[in-house]
């Protein structure tokens, strides 16, 4: 072998991690090019959305099942984050985690008897409970605040550091978002997620290889929710602020077409789906007239031309074209 | 509580339920022929009352014109739906066409922020809005032609399944699109009139209950949620089951609103819909 | 090693299978024929708990296993084929095969996320299992395709692998050979052979009549889901009523 073959090797070996270790040195950097806390603010904005959308992409993706509803999620988890340390003075990180196990036992509570059926009747019931989280945000005011909001919430620290502006909280969120993916990226890389895998391709094929396709389904389900729910916790006391509306049905919409254009089972798309959308209205002007237009417009041409999702359908058809022109070189 | 408000009740359930009845129909058709839940079903509702509103407003045709207006208009956009935005996609995968529906609501939800902005506006109902007393209770008008054109709209729907070649074509598609497939039924054509049935129901429905409730770009989400759980309750797939179960969920809304809290109406359907999936995720007279 | 006990199937009161009993001994092929819509393949499903069993007792090492789910029966160690190829189209073939280690991999989905050393060590050594497989099927320069861009014969041969890798102590196998040339058809038989003498059991749905007088040591025929003959080939070959069927059905078709 020679040291540039080694050296291929090497990368193809570990470039996953080469990436993540790129993207690391970029998030580290960033600020020191960048300091308008305006664009932190937007960067700070992706890397929430990013976990949110890791979560239902793995959803989506591994579990072939549509959530409508996972702004239901994140919801649940900002407003119990923001009433469990605002309105009873608990320490924010606990009162997180608290927060994620409560929302882990809400998503069972719906996905366990939507997911037991063959169909997608957990598409209703996910954006069911979207609009009832809506609807009780909006009039049990006496505790979260009713329509405009519930605000004073206090900000994240450790020990007497806080995370109170956009620099500082740049590197708590995007050590977050960081953190997450590499735990997805192990996951898919895993047995477990070959497993997975198999459950989106072939149902009964994924059951005949030993794939206990309910509880999987079961199970990938509530992570989801768990990514949601600490995403919300996060935005929660990043803003010091939230209202309803940052939780309604037409963000859960936002966050499947985070997920189509990043491809359905892919974890680096899910990087570029949320950073997409969540940029895009900062580069068209007039694009608040449009975005039903742009964002629908988004989702049914990928669909329509690439159904496995913008990003994984590029690079699949690029695969494939490769493979088929090594197959033929072979052959001839 | 008198026996008066009951019978108050009552009539207001059998009214919303009549709509959620004709919702779930739409919603039925559709995946009976497609297996697929269609999304785009809850902005039919919508546009069923803003066409009512611009034919009575900018056309200024009268009542019973900008009815039959309405519906036919909506089951037109319906058609376009299917086969400029479904028809196009090579894929099968079931996934991938709830998806696209999904895409499709939200643009046609865009276009109509476009043409009727974003405002409430409000439909005059069909005949004059003096209350009529029925028993001692008072009754709308609306709510009478609602369960008047609703009943209407099961009988032709009936006579259409059962007395047409095309709807018979429908029926064999639902029960066994294979065997449909392999004895020439076209399919295409199967499609696109599930697509018209389902947008003349929604428009229909939205042409009735958009006085009642007001007008506006998403007025259709919450009752095109509804009336899916009411399918669901019925058992997702069945015509005489989406009836009883928009009828069904028409009256424990009305009652609880009644009895219970009207703060949470909205919520009643929802927890019918999960307690459906946990207790008897076939419906009522699912197969 | 498995024994079927009048398992009987009704779809909406049709019987496919009616009472069919059987049994598979440990270490060799089995071949399941019959003609068309005898209820071979229904018999799998019910066999890897795909559809339900109306009736019946199925054992295998002994343990019922006919109310089980189809991931548990999996575990037990029973892997199967599919009559119309189940690859996973968008996994490489390695990853393909890799699917057929799942029984193996018994972790949570915590476990996999924190990507434990050990996990990583034991990662690498079915990885090395898997390529053997794929050697052993004379698919290891083809393991990082995708295996969407296969040729039919390779795929059949991924089935195969896939099926095999996670050493099944019963394998089930839905027409091997189906839609194959006479080459690779003579190349399968190869290896089933070589299945059985590592000592594989193996229960064969085939037409192709010439591999099961072949390579199996018992066969057993279906005609309209009953069970009508089981012993060697050549006393299958022999028997009345196994011409009588498959001489009726030649009748009815020309």
């Amino acid at each position: 072998m020679t040291s540039k073959e080694k050296f291929g090797y090497f990368f193809t070996l570990h470039r996953s991690g080469l990436t993540v270790l790129a993207l690391s040195l970029a998030v580290l950097l960033f600020p020191l090019f960048e300091d308008n806390p305006y664009t932190l603010g937007l960067t700070n904005l992706i890397a929430i959305n990013t976990i949110v959308v890791l979560g239902l992409n793995l959803f989506i993706g591994y579990a072939g099942q549509i959530s409508l509803g996972h702004a239901a999620f994140f919801g649940l988890g900002a407003y119990g984050s923001a009433i469990g340390s605002t309105t009873f003075g608990l320490p924010p990180w606990p009162t997180m985690l608290l927060v994620a196990v409560l929302v882990a036992l809400v998503a069972l509570l719906v996905g366990i008897p939507a997911l037991r059926l063959s169909g997608h009747y957990l598409a209703m019931a996910t954006l069911g409970l979207n609009f009832v989280l809506h609807t009780i945000l909006l009039q049990w005011d006496e505790v979260t605040g009713g329509p405009s909001g519930f605000s004073g919430i206090p900000s994240l620290a450790l020990g007497r550091f806080e995370f109170a502006d956009e620099f500082r909280l740049h590197y708590l969120l995007w050590g977050v978002a960081l953190l997450v993916l590499l735990l997805c990226l192990n996951l898919v890389r895993s047995g477990v997620g070959r497993g997975l895998a198999a459950l989106a391709g072939d149902e009964v094929a994924a059951a005949a290889l030993g794939v206990d396709t309910k509880t999987a389904k079961v199970k990938v389900f509530v992570l989801s929710a768990v990514l949601a729910s600490l995403a919300g916790s996060l935005f929660a006391h990043c803003y010091a602020f939230v209202s309803p509306d940052s939780f309604n049905i037409f963000v859960s919409a936002d966050l499947v077409i985070m997920v189509v254009i990043g491809g359905m089972g892919s974890v680096w798309g899910s990087l570029f789906g949320a950073a997409l959308i969540t940029v895009l209205p900062e580069w068209l002007d007039m694009f608040e007239t449009y975005k039903d237009f742009v964002h629908g417009g988004i989702l049914v041409l990928v669909l329509i031309f690439l159904p496995q999702g913008l990003v994984t359908g590029l690079i699949e058809t690029v695969r494939i074209r490769l493979a088929l022109r090594r197959s033929k070189d072979a052959a001839a | 509580m008198s026996s008066q408000d009951l019978l108050q009740f009552i009539f207001a359930g059998l009214t919303s339920g009549s709509i959620y009845a004709l919702i779930a129909i739409g919603f039925c058709v559709v995946n009976n022929t497609m297996g697929i839940v269609n999304f785009v079903q809850v902005d039919f509702i919508t546009l069923g009352g803003m066409l009512m509103f611009s034919a009575l407003f900018t056309l200024g045709v009268p009542l019973a014109a900008g009815l039959l207006l309405a519906v036919s208009g909506v089951a037109l956009v319906a058609m376009l739906v299917e086969r400029c935005g479904l028809r196009p996609c090579r894929s099968e995968n079931h996934l991938v066409l709830i998806f696209l529906t999904v895409g499709l609501s939200i643009i046609l939800r865009g276009l109509i922020k476009m043409f009727w902005g974003k405002n409430r506006m409000a439909l005059p109902p069909l005949t004059p809005d003096e209350p009529i007393r029925i028993f001692g209770a008072s009754v709308l008008p609306q709510a009478l032609w609602i369960l008047l054109l609703t009943l209407c709209a099961i009988a032709l729907l009936t006579w259409f399944f059962y007395r047409t070649p095309l709807g018979l074509a429908m029926r064999a598609v639902a029960s066994n699109p294979t065997a449909a497939a392999v004895v020439g039924i076209p399919a295409g054509r199967v499609r696109l009139t599930s697509y018209a049935v389902a947008g003349a129901l929604g428009g229909l429905a939205g042409v009735l209950v958009t006085p009642i409730t007001t007008l506006n770009y998403d007025v259709g989400v919450l009752l095109g949620l509804k009336g899916f759980a009411a399918a669901i309750l019925g058992g997702f797939g069945s015509f005489p089951g989406a009836v009883l179960g928009g009828v069904g969920l028409g009256l424990l809304e009305s009652l609880s609103a009644g009895y219970l809290s009207s703060a949470y109406k909205d919520v009643v359907a929802f927890v019918v819909l999960l307690a459906v999936l946990f207790v008897r995720p076939k419906g009522l007279l699912g197969k | 090693m498995l024994q079927l006990e009048q398992v009987s199937k009704n779809f909406g009161g049709l019987p496919a299978l009616d009472e069919v009993s059987f049994g598979v001994p440990q270490g060799q092929i089995v071949a399941l024929i019959g003609p068309n819509g005898a209820g071979k393949t229904t018999l799998i499903n019910c066999i890897t708990g795909v559809l339900p069993a109306t009736s019946g007792r199925i054992h295998f090492r002994g343990q019922p296993i006919e109310a089980r789910q189809p991931h548990q029966i999996a575990r037990y160690g029973i892997s199967r084929t599919f009559q119309n190829l189940k690859l996973f189209p968008r996994l490489s073939v390695l990853d393909n095969v890799l699917t057929g280690l799942t029984c193996e991999g018994g972790d949570s989905i915590l476990m996999a996320m924190l990507r434990f050393p050990y996990l990583r060590h034991r990662e690498r050594q079915l990885k090395l299992r898997a390529l053997e497989a794929l050697d052993r099927f004379r698919l290891a320069d083809k393991a990082h395709w995708p295996a969407a861009v296969l040729a039919y014969g390779d795929r059949k041969r991924v089935e195969l692998a896939r099926a095999t890798v996670g050493r099944p102590d019963l394998v089930l196998l839905d027409e091997p050979v189906a839609g194959l040339n006479t080459e690779e058809t003579a190349e399968v038989a190869e290896q089933l052979k070589r299945l059985r003498s590592a000592g594989h059991t193996l229960l064969l749905v085939e037409h192709d009549m010439e591999l099961v007088m072949t390579v199996a040591d018992r066969v057993v025929v279906l005609d309209s889901g009953r069970c009508i003959a089981v012993g060697s080939p050549d006393e299958v070959r022999s028997n009345p009523l196994v011409l009588r069927a498959y001489l009726g059905q030649m009748e009815a078709t020309t």
